[in-house]
């Protein structure tokens, strides 16, 4: 039977997006420290209240049954957004920042979520990225596309120097291999003086094909910021990023890559490989993380040591594990929430780590699952047994 | 180099070993007993540090200076209150979490350790600036060319020396430590011969985290500083020496805890030797490396926890 449009079931899904959106404009357009803790108080009270009355379910079922309509309806959220700041440099640096860290997560969640191959070193990843691409800037006249994917060869590959250990370990120890990965990697990056050391290094804006990203488009007298430029390509990246995971995620290797995480034993039993999906879901994931590494390096136009920290590697786990492990729509949410909270929220900015750290304990003690769990795998949508 | 350098080299190393041991000891032990690891221990070491300045300048403010009296209170104050912490850690965030995946404790552990590197930094005055630590222990030295043997060296290693034997009587000699190696071995059997099984546990976190603060303070001692960040990096090593050494084993943690100070010292003499013009900051990036390689060699470290797989 082929599914035609209901616009009477993907409406709920519809009018939570242009919420979503409103509140998004809303809270990027706010200047004072208390509307913007205005505004997050009554978008809690707003959402407990739905939830109250079940527009929870009612939406979920709504994105389950239109994903398509609820994905388009995201990317036109985000393009309104970007449509409602176009002058203004700072919300648009927050968007494709949040864009760029829903990539890196995106591949974290394959490693976490999916393959169960824990990766304490994120931000090393990503870090990869950043500095191939400052260094490939610098010193070559390589196309700057093709510069964003040797951002993710590179930590693909750098990544793939710990396969061997993270195979041949399991559990805590594979964790401390990453772990000290990622404090090597910003040793390395603040002694190596080749690197600008702790200082760092610029690196030029984006080109592509002779259209400069860092040029403002200008129409008459209305320019616009050239972040807009770099929004666009985030959203690009992530929504294809987002495309393959969920891809991923419902076909048979989503399925063996389910399996490798619950039960090694049982999946080598059944004669799937466990390291093949292991080192397959390893190297995704880093490469996805050097991808968005490069292009945030050439957007922000400066690389240094202390944007790699472990710290930062904590918030990215946070990210995933906040947003509901194994869903790329909690991860979504949480990234928007832990990217840009801070930002425009001054005075936590110097508590956010603490934050976080204290919600993802809460979040372990009292909902593992995250704040939106992972569902079993909807096949038939609608379908009942 | 000289002999004397050398000697210099070797002694400075040994005494980095002893802290690495003692943290290692600690993750070594809460392992054996819950397979588990407590990823803020490195942080707890650091409160435990602070915990030791902040006693000290309150003995200050009352006028009590005599270094001997202050350096025993310190003692007693930081590993009590750090023995109580790990605790209250062990019961209300490891033990709730006994059923779910080890990825979680290791997770809540390291988001707890996030949350006590940030307190300290965020509220203890000035938390975020190096503190000096108190010269409390005599300054004495005998030269032997160019080794220096300082008198406040050798009390802290002799110390750390003392305490591992101590942890290590306490758990082959006593029926406390009867316990804990029982519930180490088989917490279900362990339970059916009437042990408190959440008694031992708590107590063995107790143990292990008052060795950290230990660690914490003789650190403090060596270097004259603390800092609100030394203990992750401190954290990860000893995490690196337990798992060095395999597991679960208390001599293998503290032959880690030594392996890994020789391989920093021995990136620290070798690199710019081999490599004229590379920096001696190279060190940690050496030894991480010598122990990425290593776990790809031993997954389990050098003595092997002892387990077989129930299917």
């Amino acid at each position: 039977m082929k599914r035609l449009f209901d616009p009477a079931s993907a409406a709920p899904a519809l009018i939570s997006m242009a919420g979503v959106t409103l509140f998004a404009v809303l809270f990027l357009h706010a200047e004072s420290q208390s509307a913007i803790l205005g505004l997050c108080i009554g978008m809690a009270v707003a959402l407990f209240l739905l939830a109250r009355f079940g527009w929870n379910a009612l939406a979920t079922a709504s994105f389950a049954g239109h994903s398509r309509t609820a994905q388009a309806s995201v990317v036109a959220g985000v393009l309104v957004i970007a449509a409602v700041f176009y002058d203004q440099h700072f919300p648009l640096l927050m968007l494709a920042s949040v864009l760029l860290y829903i990539v890196v997560c995106l591949g974290l969640n394959i490693q976490f979520g999916y393959a169960g191959v824990v990766n304490f070193a994120g931000a090393a990843f990503f870090g990869i990225g950043c500095y191939t691409a400052a260094v490939l800037t610098n010193h070559t006249a390589l196309p700057h596309l093709l510069v964003v994917l040797a951002g993710g060869l590179m930590a693909a590959v750098i990544g793939s120097l710990l396969i061997l250990p993270v195979l041949r370990t399991y559990g805590h120890y594979a964790a401390l291999i990453t772990i000290a990965f990622g404090i090597l990697f910003r040793v390395f990056l603040e002694v190596n003086d080749a690197l600008g050391g702790p200082q760092g290094m610029k690196l030029p804006g984006m080109e592509i094909f002779g259209w400069k990203l860092n040029d403002g488009l200008v129409f008459g007298e209305t320019e616009i910021s050239f972040y807009a430029n770099y929004v666009l390509l985030a959203l690009a990246m992530a929504a294809v990023a987002f495309m393959l995971v969920r891809r991923l995620e419902r076909s048979w290797i989503g399925l063996a890559l389910d399996a490798v995480r619950l039960d090694e034993t049982a999946c080598a039993a059944f004669g799937i490989d466990v390291a093949r999906w292991k080192i397959t879901a390893f190297t995704l994931g880093n490469f996805l993380a050097g991808l968005a590494g490069a292009v945030y390096a050439m957007m922000t136009g400066f690389v240094a040591p202390n944007s790699f920290t472990f710290g930062d590697s904590l918030i990215l786990v946070s990210i995933v594990l906040l947003g509901g492990i194994g869903n790329p729509w909690g991860l979504t949410v949480a990234a928007a929430v832990v990217v840009m909270l801070p930002e425009k929220l001054q005075f936590i900015q110097e508590y956010r780590l603490l934050l976080y750290a204290g919600l993802v304990i809460l979040i372990l003690l009292f909902r593992p699952g995250g704040l939106m769990p992972r569902q079993v795998r909807d096949y038939l949508p609608g379908w009942k047994p | 180099m000289t002999l004397g350098l050398l000697s210099q080299y070797v002694f400075n190393g040994l005494m980095l070993g002893m802290i690495y041991a003692m943290v290692a000891v600690g993750f070594t032990l809460f392992f054996g007993v819950l397979d588990v690891i407590k990823f803020s221990h490195g942080d707890v070491l650091m409160v435990g540090a602070f915990t030791g300045l902040a006693t000290y300048l309150g003995l200050e403010a009352l006028g009590i200076d005599s270094p001997l009296t202050q350096l025993l209170v310190m003692t007693v104050v930081a590993s009590l209150s750090m023995a109580l912490l790990g605790a209250l850690i062990a019961k209300y965030l490891v033990l709730p979490l006994r059923l779910a995946p080890p990825l979680n404790t290791l997770l809540i552990t390291l988001m707890l350790g996030s949350v006590l590197r940030e307190v300290v930094r965020l509220f203890y005055p000035q938390g975020s600036n190096p503190k000096p630590f108190p010269r409390l222990l005599p300054a004495d030295f005998v030269s032997f060319g160019s080794f220096t043997l300082r008198a406040d060296s050798m009390i802290l290693l002799l110390a750390g020396f003392a305490a591992i034997v101590a942890v290590h009587l306490v758990i082959t000699r006593t029926k406390l430590g009867l316990a804990i190696r029982a519930v180490a071995q088989d917490a279900e059997t362990a339970r059916i011969m009437g042990i408190n099984f959440e008694f031992i546990v708590l107590l063995t976190f107790a143990i292990g985290s008052g060795m950290a603060a230990l660690g914490g303070l003789m650190n403090g001692l060596y270097y004259n500083e603390i800092n609100f960040g030394m203990g992750l990096l401190l954290g990860v090593i000893g995490f690196s020496a337990a798992v060095i050494g395999g597991l679960g084993n208390i001599y293998g943690a503290i032959l880690g805890g030594f392996l890994f100070s020789a391989l920093q010292s021995i990136g620290a003499v070798s690199l710019p030797a081999l490599f004229p013009g590379t920096s001696t900051a190279y060190k940690d990036v050496f030894a991480f490396a010598v122990v990425i390689m290593f776990m790809a060699w031993r997954p389990t470290g050098l003595i092997a926890e002892k387990k077989s797989e129930r299917v």
